[in-house]
């Protein structure tokens, strides 16, 4: 695959369809992938990537990218064509400056999981079929592909792009429809107020505030982001309650509500594991329930649930019926 | 810092028989920024706004807070005593301790403390207030009225006669509405025709008045005293200004079997036609579903004799662009489609007809000549079965197309049938079949009683359960009396099915591009109920007819006058006054998402490319929204929409909000 890709990717730049490419490259560790953009076929040759570990969403660069000179060709994987898409959508991607290509995923290998699996002294990583060999200072360990996905992976929403590519390389995939992703959610919600407060507050206490998650966020593309405005009265600083740790992620996901395209990067880059996509999750699946099925980013010109009022959409007395724990 | 005085008004003892209004101005005193506090019985009298305006000279006050009813009673009032007293109208706030406090409690202690903290809420904002000028925006001399019924004439030749320019726009071919099919008008009983028919034919000499007939409106864009509306005139292959309406070509068009919508159907027209004798403007149009030179080229008899060489088969649709300074929607109504209640056997029988079909079979000008026989063989009917409600005052879910509400007009028009037939025929047994019967009206009820009383007809609460047509011809019709308690079975020549009425279907749609809004009926609302019934919340545009609800031509005609004055008053202005409490994008820190521009009711957003100077000095165009102050209407719905809150609502900041609610939780 990453052949092809590169392939391309050359093709492109040499006939001067696009004069540069964004992509990922390894970052310090060959498991630690990083966004990156390339103008030349030897850049592409010495550096381009596209593995089992390249999980990050590229889309959000487009924002920046597209502005600048000339055409840009960007590879999305279908989790990454919606938050395209929603961007396309506000107008925040300049679309004539960006070509396209779709590519496949089967799931992105998750440090954060590998690690909890309790390997410990992790050197390197390199995934060869289905199977994960990771090498630690204590001598090298396996574990199959799929037991180390991300959440974000394990509970794919869909293997299928949104209608938003110039081409594609490799094979269309299909919706996942398997229910797993709101697994989690159900729990939370079955709780009681005390127990999910608790599990909340136990959670978003690990916060450091080091705003990582807002960065990567394709949603959170405000050109003056609330928290970093003086004039909002919430800036950027550090946290000086706990309330007030607990109230930025709140914020932050209503900020995404009925935008946020359930890409997982917040809890992916998450440096303290904190799984954030559960409050994006969340609001999903209640705007799901309140105003029928809804995908950010699924469709271009569908007007999004919190943008448009029709008579089938709830009442407020929802809440009422839904008993104080939902 | 404001210097701020605050008012606390007794109302009588509306306010003061529940607050401690002594307290609660004694209390504010301690308030930063407040300089000044009084109580008053009345505030709204000259002698409590004179207290204001000589505490603003005297006190040199850079805002004020009346402590006092709801601001939509008395907040003009106030503002205009500040503005007189020097002081920016916009730096005046109400704190309502009236309806939303005195008046639903009960104990003086929680009451006094509540009051307190409505006033610190509205104390909190004026801290933050600015004074806001509103803009002024010139207005076209020149309405628009969206129908060609009676509502729409009765509004157009009012407006007409204040010396206005006036448009009609007519999706039929000719103007007059329902009101030209209905054959006698309650509760007076003169001939619909002879009192219409005038009016239609003034409305074509009035030279302010211009008709697009057999046209539709196609896009509204702007704002009050500016609306630009396209309009399509749709290609009727008659040029209007040749054709003298002499009929020759209607009689030699060799097309004539198509239905006759004019008479329901009862008859049939040609494919040139006249929709009848009175017709304004009295024009031919071709139909293009069954003229034969337009579907496969082959006729061109209408072309042939028409002297006036007004034929064109060529003509096209034309888009006419215009601007007005008003906008009068009257739309009107239909009757709903009745063929899905079975029970009536409507589909099954031709003798079930609707009332509007019955109007027909009664008219001189109809299909019979006025005499009322049975569609199916002819015969005259011995006896008619009239049902009322069909289709209105259903519970739901009205899956048969109905609806909860009223029709209103069907007592009194069944009523009218019912004398008519008993007048004519006397012989003949009426039946008529009810719920209630509402009569709200005058000479309304005394019309109805005359039907019962001086015509015998007998009137029967109950509804029809089934109307089985028989082998010999008749129908019999099922029914309970609720009265006596009984079962009846009627054995009727004829029944007549009081359809509800609906709002047009196009209305739905125009009120989309009008962006006025509609109840779940798809009845045009009023921006009040009470106070404004004629008004729509969307600025500049006006309703009437059935348009806006159920009404009969008495009172379809006052409510036209009503637009009319309403749009004369606004025609008569130079300059409109705008609101200056509209939405205020902040440029550098929108997104250009369009969130706003998909909640706006209004339509006042729109999006520019801007050149913003970058940090590192590059320049950056960005798509940033652009609020037509004209045009907002301060609501507010994009303020919460906007995703990076570069979105404020002047007078109403998200700053000012946040302050009220933080002095109310403090």
């Amino acid at each position: 695959m990453q052949e092809a890709i590169i392939k391309r990717a050359k093709e492109l730049l040499a006939d001067g369809t696009v004069n540069r490419v964004v992509g990922w490259k390894a970052g310090d560790f060959a498991y630690d992938v990083t966004p990156a953009v390339f103008t030349s076929a030897e850049e592409l040759d010495k550096d381009f990537l596209y593995n089992d570990f390249c999980a990050p969403n590229l889309s959000k660069y487009l924002i920046k990218e597209s502005r600048k000179e000339g055409k840009v060709l960007v590879f999305l994987k279908p989790c990454d064509s919606y938050s395209f898409n929603q961007l396309l959508k506000e107008h925040r991607i300049l679309r004539d400056n960006v070509y396209v290509i779709a590519i496949p995923c089967r799931g992105k290998v998750d440090i954060g999981t590998v690690r909890d699996s309790g390997i410990k002294g992790i050197t390197d990583m390199e995934c060869d079929g289905e199977t994960l060999t990771i090498h630690t200072l204590y001598g090298d360990k396996t574990m199959s592909h799929a037991d180390s996905l991300g959440d974000k992976c394990k509970t794919c929403k869909t293997k299928k792009h949104a209608a938003c590519f110039d081409e594609m390389i490799g094979e269309e995939g299909e919706p996942n429809n398997d229910g797993k992703r709101f697994e989690m959610v159900e729990k939370l919600e079955a709780m009681t107020s005390e127990e999910r407060f608790n599990f909340w507050r136990n959670e978003l206490s690990k916060c450091i505030r080091c705003n990582a998650c807002r960065n990567v966020c394709p949603a959170c593309s405000c050109e003056n982001c609330v928290f970093d405005n003086p004039a909002s009265g919430i800036q950027q600083r550090a946290a000086v309650t706990s309330f007030e740790e607990n109230m930025f992620h709140l914020i932050r996901a209503f900020h995404v509500a009925g935008r946020c395209t359930d890409c997982g990067e917040c809890t992916r880059v998450c440096p303290q594991n904190i799984p954030l996509h559960l409050l994006n999750r969340k609001y999903i699946k209640d705007i799901n329930e309140f105003y029928g099925e809804y995908q950010a980013g699924e469709n271009f010109d569908e007007r999004a649930p919190l943008n448009a009022y029709t008579f089938t959409d709830c009442e407020p007395d929802v809440v009422y019926k839904r008993g104080g724990n939902a | 810092m404001q210097r701020i005085g605050v008012f606390v008004c007794h109302c009588g003892t509306n306010i003061a028989a529940t607050v401690d209004v002594k307290a609660v101005a004694e209390e504010l005193k301690n308030e930063p920024g407040v300089v000044f506090t009084a109580d008053y019985q009345y505030m709204c009298s000259e002698a409590g706004q004179n207290l204001i305006q000589d505490t603003i000279r005297n006190e040199r006050l850079t805002g004020v807070v009346v402590c006092s009813c709801s601001p939509r009673m008395h907040e003009a009032t106030f503002r205009k005593a500040a503005a007189k007293a020097g002081l920016n109208s916009y730096m005046v706030e109400v704190a309502n301790i009236r309806e939303q406090c005195s008046w639903i409690h009960k104990d003086k202690v929680s009451g006094t403390e509540k009051a307190i903290i409505l006033a610190r809420a509205a104390i909190a904002k004026v801290q933050l207030n600015a004074p806001l000028t509103p803009g002024q925006t010139p207005v076209t001399k020149r309405a628009l009225v969206i129908g060609g019924g009676i509502a729409g004439i009765q509004c157009a030749l009012d407006i007409a006669d204040a010396g206005y320019e006036v448009d009609i726009v007519e999706k039929k071919s000719t103007i007059g509405g329902k009101m030209t099919q209905i054959d006698k008008t309650f509760p007076t009983l003169d001939c619909a025709s002879c009192i219409l028919t005038p009016k239609m034919v003034e409305v074509a000499q009035n030279e302010k008045i211009h008709i697009y007939s057999y046209s539709e409106v196609e896009a509204v864009t702007g704002f009050v005293g500016n609306f630009d509306v396209k309009i399509r005139k749709k290609a009727r292959y008659v040029d209007e200004t040749k054709c003298t309406g002499c009929g020759e070509c209607t009689t030699k068009c060799p097309m004539k079997k198509i239905p006759n919508e004019f008479n329901m159907g009862f008859d049939n027209r040609s494919a040139i036609y006249i929709p009848f004798a009175q017709a304004v403007p009295k024009v031919a149009t071709i139909d293009p579903d069954h003229c034969n030179m337009l579907k496969n080229g082959k006729c061109g008899v209408c072309a042939k004799i028409c002297t006036a060489n007004a034929i064109d088969y060529k003509q096209q649709d034309q888009i006419i662009e215009e601007k007005y300074g008003a906008i009068v929607a009257a739309t009107g109504y239909n009757h709903i489609d009745v063929s899905k209640y079975d029970e009536f056997a409507y589909n099954q029988s031709k003798d079930v007809v609707t009332s509007l079909e019955f109007e027909r079979l009664m008219n001189a000008a109809g299909p019979t000549g006025g005499h009322l026989k049975r569609p199916s063989d002819g015969r005259d009917p011995k006896t008619i079965v009239f049902v009322q409600c069909v289709g209105s005052r259903e519970a739901p879910p009205c899956a048969k197309g109905g609806k909860e509400y009223c029709s209103k007009i069907c007592c009194m028009y069944t009523a009218k049938h019912a004398i008519l037939v008993k007048d004519h025929y006397p012989d003949t047994n009426v039946y008529v079949f009810y719920i209630d019967v509402r009569t709200p009206g005058k000479l309304f009820d005394e019309f109805y009683r005359r039907a019962v009383e001086q015509y015998g007809v007998h009137y029967i609460k109950g509804m029809v359960g089934k109307v089985a047509p028989q082998g010999d011809g008749t129908l019999m019709v099922q029914a309970s009396d609720l009265i006596a308690n009984d079962q009846l079975h009627i054995k009727a020549d004829m029944v007549v099915l009081a359809a509800a009425i609906e709002p047009d279907k196009s209305a739905r749609h125009l009120a989309t591009m009008l962006t006025a809004s509609m109840d779940t009926n798809d009845f045009f609302t009023e921006a009040h109920a009470k106070l404004r019934p004629v008004e729509s919340p969307t600025a500049g545009v006006f309703l009437a007819g059935v348009a806006q609800g159920p009404k009969d031509i008495p009172e379809t005609v006052v409510q036209a006058g009503a637009a009319a004055s309403k749009v004369i008053g606004l025609l008569s202005k130079d300059q409109l006054t705008g609101n200056p409490c509209v939405a205020n994008p902040d440029e550098l820190m929108c997104n250009g998402c369009s969130s706003c521009e998909k909640v706006c009711p209004y339509g006042a957003i729109t999006y520019a490319d801007k050149e913003f100077r970058q940090p590192d000095r590059t320049v950056a165009i960005r798509r940033v929204a652009q609020v037509n102050p004209a045009v907002c209407q301060g609501c507010g719905a994009c303020t919460v929409a906007c995703p990076s809150g570069a979105m404020d609502l002047k007078g109403f900041t998200n700053k000012q909000i946040m302050a009220e609610v933080d002095a109310i939780c403090r």
